[in-house]
Parts: structure tokens; sequence; C-alpha cells
């Protein structure tokens, strides 16, 4: 898993329908400090997460295994909202 | 999922048996900013795209495969919407 | 799936059950100019691909399941289409 800080929201009106309903937002993928790394992914909003949160990331076939998620074509979900993150040194 | 845009297509005479009757893209995958990222894939097309969308493409096997109503296909990425808009806070 | 250009086969007598009788065929991906790109990798060949000819492959798991369901060969890289032409724009 991932974390992730939301930056946006894609709109696509054609899609496969069973994406349909569901809340894609962008995440860039940050470190531990909350640093932006390079990568960003669309994601598959299953936890009401909104903008500038940091939120938990699932990618690959687990990501169907999210609220909402089974049995559709989704490759990265936000299974949470990070409260904080502790890093010991 | 990322975001790609459609550069082109491609055509297979002699292809798998799960890929016949099935549009392949080439996409060029994009970085927030609209840049390139990386080289360019070929995905299977579940949303109608063409040449010049942006579209929303999925990378795990299954999704893909079943975005085409192939399951159990050599089928690893697919094009599963075509973006209207993305906006961006930042 | 990616573009690439078979450039050689490989030969091995001592190998998985599964795949005895299949070929492995060298591939070298291509940048969308047709350049070569990166370094080449082994594929197995599911649709009769031949030296010198531009292929498309399929990655991963995925690639095991283009025999399906008759074999599960276990191979990350499946050729799976051999390209006529490649339209850019």
């Amino acid at each position: 898993m991932l974390l992730g800080r939301v930056v946006g929201t894609v709109v696509a009106t054609r899609k496969d329908p069973r994406l349909e309903g569901k809340k894609l937002l962008v995440v860039r993928t940050i470190d531990p400090s909350g640093k932006d790394q390079a990568g960003y992914v669309v994601a598959v909003d299953t936890v009401s997460a909104g903008f500038k949160e940091k939120v938990l990331l699932v990618s690959g076939s687990s990501a169907r295994m999210a609220g909402g998620c089974k049995d559709c074509p989704v490759d990265t979900a936000i299974v949470g909202i990070v409260d904080s993150v502790e890093v010991s040194t | 999922m990322l975001i790609g845009r459609v550069i082109g297509k491609v055509v297979a005479t002699r292809k798998h048996a799960s890929h016949e009757g099935q549009k392949i893209l080439y996409v060029q995958m994009l970085n927030l900013d609209g840049s390139e990222r990386g080289s360019p894939y070929l995905a299977v097309d579940a949303a109608d795209a063409g040449v010049g969308d942006d579209v929303l493409i999925a990378q795990e096997g299954w999704s893909a495969m079943t975005s085409v109503g192939k399951p159990y296909s050599p089928i690893d990425m697919a094009v599963v919407g075509v973006i209207d808009q993305v906006h961006l806070s930042e | 799936m990616q573009l690439g250009r078979v450039v050689g086969q490989v030969v091995a007598t001592r190998k998985d059950d599964a795949l005895e009788g299949r070929t492995l065929l060298l591939i070298q991906p291509l940048d969308k100019q047709g350049r070569d790109r990166g370094r080449t990798l082994v594929g197995v060949d599911a649709v009769g691909a031949g030296a010198g000819e531009t292929i498309y492959w399929c990655r991963g798991r995925e690639a095991s399941l283009a025999w399906h369901p008759h074999h599960a060969v276990p191979t990350e890289c499946a050729i799976v289409g051999i390209v006529d032409s490649v339209t850019i724009g």
C-alpha cells in the first residue's frame, strides 16, 4: 500500500459501466514525511476523502477488495484517510 | 489507474484469439502537468476512445480483461474511460 | 501490452514441462519511432511470430493466460500479436 495526497478529480462520462457512480480522485504519492514523490495515480475513493487529505492507497487486484469495488475494473483504491504517520528513527 | 493520451492505433492480423475484434490503441501515459511519462503502451479499448482523447487506463489484468468481456485472456491493460476533465487543486 | 521486434530465439532443452514444445523468442522493445528501446527480454510465443517481425507482448501474470484453459505456462511475457501497422496521430 502507498501513502498519497489527494490533488484533484477526474471526470469521465464515457466509461466502463461498472465505474458509474464511483468518485475518481487524482492522488500524488508521498513519502512518509509527507513530501511529494514523482508519481501519481487515479484512484477510486471508498472513504469519502477530500482535497489535500493524506490517504492510504491499495493497488493491484487487491483494490477490488475495497468497499464497493467488488467485480469493478479498479486497480487503485483509496481505503483510508491518514491521521498521522510516525517514523521511528 | 493512470491518465494517458491515445496517440495511435495498432493493426495486427495474426493475434491471440481473445484479441480478435478488439481495437488496440497506442497510449502515451502522462504526468499531471501533461508531459509524457515513460514509453507508450498498447491497450485494448473498452470506452470507444479515439486518437487525441485523454483516457483512463487500467493496468491490472482482471480489470483490463473484463472491461472488454474477455476474462482469462492475455490482456494487461485497457482504456476504461474517456476523460472529460481533470481538476487539480495544486 | 508493448511493441517489440523479434531479434532471436532461445533454445533450452531442460525446462519446465509446460514450456515443452513452445518457442522462446528474444524481444527487443521498441519506442514510438520504431527504434530500439531498453534491454531485450525473453517471451513465449503464442501466435507463431518469426525473426524480424514486429510484435506486441503481454506482461505479468496475464501472460500465462495466453494458453488458458489448456495449459498454465509459467511466463510473465507472452507474444500475443504480430503487428501489421502502427498509425500514429
